[in-house]
């Protein structure tokens, strides 16, 4: 294992040296450093030029100049690591060590969330296809497939921000959007679910119905401009989130996994005010980080106190569970800053920015105000980012899933007399977690790379407007930077998708030398 | 509701194998993957919309290359400007669209169908020279990428040894690096030699996928008996690539190369949004949205015409792939409609009835 992972290392190396060297003289040839000075009339254009020209060694010709580059990140070896200087002087290092951060949080949320939702989209596309609503997300994820981001990006700052923000001015919702809602909510249920005409349009009836009655009691209640769970709406979500996932991991049968699960929002009812007590008296990272500790610790110890035997997954059922809850309990807190929130005159009743990655004007030290002023900044860019890669999602694994759903093996685990349930999640969505692992590995790398545009639009000061400047201002060490950061991520990434692919897939045994 | 409820299937699987047998009897590869393709609804729709479409578009607004060219049919060119037409605007800003598909007096295309932009040129033409180019670059990004990452695959995939450690080493190289990266740094130096010169450029940097399924089908391919019954018969190695391999493996080609069609059209327009791509006085879709993103509160039609264009196209092109991966998909079965199903069935018992 070690002297296979060694030799990947070695390849992985030599083919990082390929690209950086290309792309180093491409980028050297493709544009001059000096255009903009030669043509200045300023009398010290001369000096600044061959100021340049010596602290860019630019009179080196470009693939001698290349390995002076490649020196200093050979540094790494004698503890002078270095990746050169900008064109005004400052060490491309300390550039990237803001951007990174920036980037990593602009895509992190988008990228779970395209992948929660797009698998589960694509698994019941799967299981039902050919029907209405697999037509549907066909269409829809070829759609989002077609979208140029930068234009998504624009319509979700005119709709989803400003028009949103319009809206919480009053917090009422009109009629008409109330019945559009219900209606478009009738349609997704009654695509979902297959059956009989009549039955189709019961529920249809019944979705398009609720959502109604549910959205007028929020506009009547005025709960928009002053939102808010409180503990017996968290029970009752919690509860929800406890039927749902013990129905989809073991089914009702399982009595010890949905007891289990069950106690987590009871669990979460009783500790509500404790846990408010926590949020307010110590606010920060470290407090979250302990009580997460603490609910997996309450989690796992349920699941063995309600279960004997079989308790792997009655444990996974009660955790997923008990992080559902904990969720609920950040969103919770997260409404209640809310109306201070935007009651602040760095806010002044506009939540959702349509640009920048953070308030300045907002008064430092409070940490939720941070906290949900980072989620407000997100909303956008998340939204964008999640549109544009959940398509790929959906049609992965949803090809994926169709194509193991025909294996032999389902077909024998079927013949035995396996529950449905047991033979779509335990057989053939584990086996088709193991391509997907791969994909969703390289698509973290080359989000990105993605990411360039989507901070663009949103004002973003990451990775992307780092490579904007070097590009724009020929800044080929700042360049380098970035790409050495990108394609190091990219490498890397492919690394663990190989390994982790060995790891999933007894199948495929990695062998030290060939 | 029970999502993990399966579907009840009406018939067993070998009616429906039967069915697929009797429809194949007979045919060769090349039609039965054209029966195929003329069933995908949704492929076919595209084909037509893609080329009404492109029919649309390249005679709306004449091209002139090297002094030669022909007009369109469209009264206004990209250059000129008119004063801003106010008539029946809603804020009185002007230049609104006089595109209008309900019946009554103002249907029609009017005078300008798409508005104008904020100094007065007409946005039909600036549009329509947009979507021109946009196609132009994607079918030469599809065409040199997809000569370029055939030949290479195919030379590696055939020969293996050296020369497939070489380019696919090469290959590596180019696929580490994001293409958006590369696609500036060539966009930023070549945008301004003209979008012809763009599009090249960026073909010869987006082949490396391709190049690695075609190397992968060449070398399964290689292999197969029909090879070395050609080369007992005497054939070079030029006729095995060119007459016995290269047709074979045309489905992947051909699928791969929409896929990247469909990537070029959106990698033109980010690059030109970016600044790196087609810049002016030349138009593309991905400039325009660039240009006019700002004036989407007080001149929306000049952000949303554009956008539809580039929507409509990767749209249509996304689906004509989908319609070839499952054409060219020996495994892929369509679905059978109900009444086939019963048809076949009852043919199937009556026939069993009488022995």
């Amino acid at each position: 294992m070690l002297a296979y992972i060694g030799r990947r290392i070695a390849i992985l190396l030599v083919i990082l040296f390929g690209s950086s060297f290309l792309l180093y003289n491409l980028a050297a040839i493709s544009g001059d450093p000096l255009e903009g000075i030669r043509g200045s009339t300023d009398p010290k254009a001369k000096a600044i030029m061959e100021g340049l020209v010596r602290s860019l060694h630019l009179n080196v010709p470009p693939p001698a100049r290349y390995f002076m580059w490649l020196k200093g990140i050979g540094g790494v070896f004698t503890g002078h690591f270095t990746l050169g200087a900008t064109r005004d002087g400052n060490p491309v290092s300390t550039y990237l060590s803001t951007a990174i951060p920036t980037t990593i949080r602009l895509i992190t949320m988008a990228t779970i969330i395209a992948i929660i939702l797009g698998i589960g989209v694509g698994i019941i596309s799967a299981l039902r296809q050919y029907s209405r609503f697999d037509y549907a997300m066909t269409f829809v994820a070829f759609l989002m497939y077609s979208l140029p981001i930068f234009w998504v990006a624009v319509l979700l700052k005119a709709y989803l921000a400003i028009k949103f923000n319009n809206f919480l001015v009053n917090g009422t919702i009109s009629p008409i959007w109330v019945i559009f809602a219900s209606v478009i909510s009738g349609f997704f249920w009654a695509a979902l679910i297959s059956g009989d005409r009549k039955k189709v349009q019961i529920i249809f009836g019944i979705a398009a119905a609720s959502t109604a009655l549910f959205l007028t009691l929020l506009s009547i209640t005025k709960w928009f401009t002053h939102p808010g769970l409180g503990p017996i709406m968290m029970f009752i979500l919690g509860m929800g989130c406890a039927f749902g996932i013990t129905f989809a991991s073991t089914g009702f049968a399982n009595k010890p996994a949905l007891r289990s699960a069950q106690a987590m929002p009871v669990f979460g009812l009783i500790l509500y005010f404790p846990v408010q007590y926590v949020f307010t008296k110590h606010p920060g990272v470290p407090a979250i980080a302990a009580m997460f500790v603490v609910t997996m610790a309450v989690a796992v110890g349920t699941a063995i106190f309600f279960a004997k035997i079989d308790r792997g997954p009655v444990i996974r059922t009660s955790v997923i569970t008990s992080i559902l809850v904990g969720i609920l309990f950040l969103i919770d807190k997260l409404m209640k800053t809310w109306v201070p929130y935007i009651n602040t005159d760095a806010i002044h009743f506009r939540p959702i920015p349509t640009i920048s990655q953070s308030n300045s004007l907002l008064p430092a030290g409070n940490f939720w105000f941070t906290f949900l002023d980072t989620v407000t900044h997100l909303v956008l860019p998340t939204a964008a980012l999640t549109l544009i890669s959940f398509a790929g999602y959906v049609r992965y694994s949803r090809g994926t899933l169709l194509e193991v759903l025909n294996q032999d093996y389902i077909r024998t685990a079927r013949a035995k007399g396996l529950t449905e349930r047991t033979v779509v999640m335990r057989h053939a969505f584990r086996n088709t977690l193991i391509p997907l692992t791969t994909i969703i590995v390289v698509d973290f790398a080359a989000i990105i790379g993605g990411a360039i545009i989507t901070e663009r639009v949103f004002g973003w000061q990451g990775m992307g407007t780092l490579f904007n400047t070097a590009v724009n201002s020929y800044d080929l060490n700042l360049l380098m930077g970035v790409f050495f950061v990108t394609s190091s991520l990219a490498v890397l990434a492919n690394l663990i998708a190989d390994l982790l692919y060995s790891a999933l897939d007894p199948r495929i045994r990695v062998v030290g030398k060939k | 509701m029970n999502i993990f409820k399966r579907v009840p299937k009406s018939t067993t699987q070998d009616v429906e194998t039967d069915i697929f047998n009797k429809e194949t009897e007979g045919l060769s590869q090349s039609q039965i993957v054209r029966a195929r393709f003329f069933r995908h609804r949704g492929a076919m729709i595209s084909v037509c919309v893609l080329f009404a479409i492109i029919i649309f578009v390249f005679s709306a607004l004449g091209i002139k290359i090297f002094g030669l060219g022909y007009r369109g049919w469209w009264k206004y060119n990209t250059i000129e400007m008119t004063p801003l037409r106010s008539q029946g605007c809603p804020d009185g800003l002007g230049g609104c669209p006089t595109f209008d598909l309900l019946p009554g007096k103002n249907f029609g295309l009017g005078d300008h169908p798409f508005g104008q932009d904020d100094i007065g040129r007409d946005y039909f033409a600036l549009v329509m020279r947009g979507a021109q180019r946009s196609l132009l670059v994607m079918f030469v990004i599809g065409i040199v990428a997809g000569l370029v990452g055939t030949v290479i695959g195919a030379v590696s995939g055939f020969y293996r040894g050296w020369i497939d450690a070489v380019l696919m080493r090469f290959n590596d190289f180019i696929i580490t690096i994001p293409t958006i990266i590369i696609g500036s740094v060539i966009g930023f130096h070549f945008g301004n030699k003209g979008v012809l010169f763009l599009a090249i450029f960026l073909g010869l940097f987006t082949w490396s996928g391709l190049a690695r399924l075609v190397r992968g089908e060449f070398l399964t391919l290689r292999e197969r008996e029909f090879v070395d019954a050609a080369r007992v018969a005497g054939a070079g190695n030029r006729r095995i690539i060119f007459k016995h391999i290269l047709p074979n493996a045309v489905g992947v080609i051909i699928v791969s190369v929409t896929l990247i069609m469909s990537g070029a059209i959106l990698l033109e327009s980010a690059l030109s949004y970016l600044g790196f791509g087609v810049v002016a006085p030349d138009v593309s879709l991905g400039l325009l949205i660039s240009t006019y993103q700002d004036s989407f509160v007080t001149r929306p039609w000049l952000f949303w015409y554009p956008g539809l264009f580039i929507i409509i196209i990767s749209l249509c092109i996304n689906f004509i792939g989908d319609g070839l991966r499952d054409a060219f998909d020996p495994r892929q079965r369509r679905r059978i409609s109900r009444k086939e199903r019963s048809r076949n069935h009852g043919a199937k018992n009556r026939s069993s009835e009488k022995k």
